[in-house]
């Protein structure tokens, strides 16, 4: 059983900031906190990235009518080596603070940390956050921005953002009913212009998981939404969903295809990093269900486990799913 | 889950890879940029009373120049997606690893940033650069003792 359930985890507040693609993108109204450049008003990239979970943050902690003083402990996690962004804001932030690493499943990692210090460890408010950045990942992961390489038709982009959430045992529209924690999935997969496709077995994994354990299908849920697994990726997910003759009914989404415009935007097949699935979750997610017009969504929020020296020494791509279920909670 | 049905449900869902387009776009885009070259390398020597050797100096140069100047104002790599090795092969992919990795490094300061980050993609070219050229001047050599 690796399914964790929860009886008094509401959503007290969320907030999100991104980068001017993303506002530009169908979810472009949701997004009030977006920046017209990726710099956005600072001097190097690694800060514009601090300045998104700053911001996200700062909109989340407005909302709830929160000061840190009131937040019990922080989970935050981005992309870049030691977690810097997180690291370098949790300076200021001035709360007991984790940071996580679990590439970009780290939107659903944190969160179901944050439910679980909620729930096990009484704590009142507790602030979950992961941001990306395209520019400081491509510089991490791949090769310079300005560099003329010919991207592949497998790629996807990063998203420039930020989301937090804050989670409190005081009850309120939305719901954390259940958090499942992955396995980490190598299927000796190594193309890493694909990651879309080399998540595909660990969401597959995890979402059989949460099945099992809590003993529900498809249709117990409005919507089931990966990460980031690209057009490809999501097409093969559905492809084994099949498979095992689920009934997919146009439940199955993707965080990365919902941000963007695939066919109109220059993002290849998708979006992709930490604040992909977070800043969708925070936006979209929350407004399906505060509005009503839906009850249950689960996000499997997948994550690639590469690093460009191990891949390099041609080893496989290890990748990992954690999937967190939101609720829609009536009065 | 099996790791060989795996890869057998991947395979179904392989994009399309536009190779021979991008193959064509390469040969068509890299061939016009040495046509213009050889133009401006006449026009040089014609109008200028140039040495044939200097005017292809020239022209190199300014290839590079107008590379350094179009990864800067950022037109670069969006050209470089569309026609790829059309670009990388000629000196303007050489001149575009420099600039760009220049670029990215430049908030690290000029030392361990710039200086130390620069040839960090262009480094393999001149190794390997280097070793083929001792190699093939080796052959040359051992040929012309026969």
């Amino acid at each position: 059983m690796t399914t964790l359930q929860f009886k008094n985890v509401y959503v007290q507040s969320s907030g999100c900031a991104v980068g001017p693609l993303e506002k530009a993108g169908p979810l472009g109204e949701y997004f009030t906190n977006a920046f017209s450049d990726n710099y956005c008003e600072e001097s190097t990239f690694e800060k514009a990235e601090r300045r998104l979970i700053k911001e996200a943050v700062s909109d989340t902690l407005k909302k709830g009518k929160l000061t840190t003083h009131d937040i019990a402990l922080a989970y935050g996690g981005d992309l870049i080596n030691q977690c810097a962004s997180s690291n370098y804001f949790a300076k200021d932030l001035k709360v007991p603070f984790v940071s996580l690493y679990g590439a970009c499943s780290t939107s659903a990692l944190a969160m179901g940390h944050a439910a679980i210090a909620v729930e096990h460890l009484q704590m009142k408010h507790v602030l979950a956050f992961t941001s990306s950045h395209t520019a400081t990942a491509e510089r991490q992961f791949r090769y310079p921005n300005e560099y003329g390489t010919q991207k592949k038709e497998t790629t996807t982009s990063t998203v420039t953002g930020a989301g937090a959430v804050v989670l409190g045992s005081k009850p309120a529209a939305i719901a954390v009913t259940a958090f499942t924690i992955g396995q980490v999935i190598d299927w000796n997969f190594s193309d890493a212009n694909d990651m879309g496709r080399a998540m595909v077995p660990a969401a597959y994994d995890t979402l059989m998981t949460h099945f099992k354990d809590m003993n529900r299908t498809f249709d117990d849920y409005d919507l089931v939404v990966t990460g980031d697994l690209s057009k490809l990726g999501y097409a093969m997910l559905s492809d084994l969903c099949l498979k095992q003759r689920f009934q997919l009914d146009n439940k199955l989404n993707d965080c990365g295809l919902m941000i963007y415009d695939v066919n109109n935007q220059p993002i290849f097949c998708g979006g992709s990093g930490c604040a992909c699935s977070m800043v969708v979750t925070v936006s979209k997610l929350f407004e399906l269900l505060q509005s009503k017009r839906m009850k249950r969504i689960l996000l499997i929020a997948t994550g690639a486990l590469l690093t460009p020296v191990i891949l390099a020494q041609k080893e496989a791509i290890p990748c990992v799913a954690h999937a967190i279920c939101f609720e829609r909670k009536d009065a | 889950m099996n790791e060989i049905h795996l890869k057998k449900v991947a395979e179904r869902h392989e994009p399309k890879r536009h190779k021979l387009r991008n193959a064509l776009l390469a040969f068509v885009f890299g061939g016009l940029l040495a046509v213009i070259g050889q133009f401006a390398a006449n026009f040089l020597v014609e109008q200028f009373q140039m040495k044939a050797d200097e005017s292809v100096t020239v022209v190199v140069l300014a290839v590079i120049l107008i590379t350094a100047l179009c990864t800067g104002l950022g037109i670069y790599d969006n050209l470089a997606q569309w026609v790829g090795a059309g670009l990388f092969i000629p000196i303007s992919g050489f001149a575009n690893s420099l600039a760009s990795e220049a670029l990215e490094s430049k908030s690290e300061g000029l030392i361990m940033g710039i200086g130390s980050n620069m040839f960090k993609l262009a480094g393999s070219v001149l190794t390997y650069g280097i070793v083929a050229a001792i190699v093939f001047s080796a052959i040359r050599y051992g040929v012309s003792l026969l």
